[in-house]
């Protein structure tokens, strides 16, 4: 049987993975985006885990909600890149800032 | 016995598909290691019997939001050598920090609060516990505040989205539906002597 810290372990190396993501690619929006992805897939399974072995669905209940607020997250950060590409012709992190005004 | 194998299978591929999506040179192989990871976060929630979330992992992340990934990486023409630009410049103050994190992470989670022994080991649920069943009677009773702002968030990312990415053509012909309404007869119309 698999013990719930083998578990935490499998989301805690997804999250470091995630963090490292973040700091490498930080030209590159679209991997940005899915390095969050990434961040929040092991939130997810830390939620699961723990639903399992406390023996409690509101665990999975806040996986949903979690699900929920990543996927508009996307899909307005990507409308916003695509908004961007239009303008610019390039998504070079760089030029972003321009979006301050 | 045969649980533990699975364990370590889909773990592993997760972990592995997640180096992949942070160190592949093509974005497209990236977002092709991220599908791999959520099938392998899928099997992993399907062996914690949370079957409704694996399922949704599967549809909603790989059939809808890995596919708008795909569609805006090939839509983008993006300059790929320029974003790896400084790839390694940030390396060292990363790696710091995330293996810090990883080493705390680790080591509090196996400090024993949540060992084999510490924590009672949950029996799977029988066959006649539906899953579905359970969380939608949740889902819409204790937590159906949560469940409604869930759906105006996603009606806002929606509409947000939407709006965001419209664009009005230029050289395309719109009706002015309001100057259609108000029209007279006076306007079309001419009287011509002959």
């Amino acid at each position: 049987m698999v013990s719930l810290s083998a578990y935490l372990v499998v989301a805690a190396c997804l999250f470091c993975i995630g963090v490292v993501g973040l700091f490498l690619n930080r030209k590159n929006v679209i991997t940005i985006l899915m390095c969050i992805e990434l961040i929040l897939l092991a939130v997810n399974i830390n939620f699961v885990a723990f639903s399992h072995f406390l023996n409690d669905l509101a665990g999975q209940i806040f996986v949903f909600f979690v699900l929920t607020v990543a996927a508009s997250e996307v899909a307005v950060g990507l409308a916003i890149l695509v908004a961007f590409y239009r303008q610019r012709r390039s998504i070079d992190i760089e030029d972003i800032n321009t979006l301050q005004g | 016995m045969l649980e533990t194998a699975f364990f370590y299978m889909f773990g592993g591929f997760a972990i592995a598909a997640g180096l992949g999506v942070v160190l592949a040179r093509n974005t497209m192989h990236s977002v092709m290691f991220l599908i791999f990871c959520f099938f392998n976060a899928a099997g992993l929630f399907f062996l914690l019997d949370a079957e409704f979330l694996g399922i949704i992992l599967i549809l909603i992340y790989v059939g809808a939001v890995m596919v708008l990934f795909m569609f805006v990486v090939m839509m983008l023409e993006v300059n790929r050598a320029k974003l790896r630009e400084g790839f390694l410049q940030y390396l060292p103050v990363g790696g710091v920090i995330a293996l810090i994190l990883l080493v705390e992470l680790v080591a509090s989670v196996s400090s024993g609060v949540f060992g084999s022994a510490q924590m009672q080991q949950a029996a799977h649920l029988g066959q006649d516990i539906n899953n579905t069943v359970e969380i939608g009677k949740e889902l819409y009773t204790r937590y159906l505040l949560g469940f409604e702002v869930a759906a105006i968030i996603l009606l806002v990312a929606l509409v947000g989205a939407i709006v965001l990415t419209i664009r009005e053509r230029k050289d395309a012909k719109y009706q002015n539906i309001s100057r259609q309404v108000h029209v007279r007869k006076e306007d079309r119309l001419r009287k011509v002597k002959m």
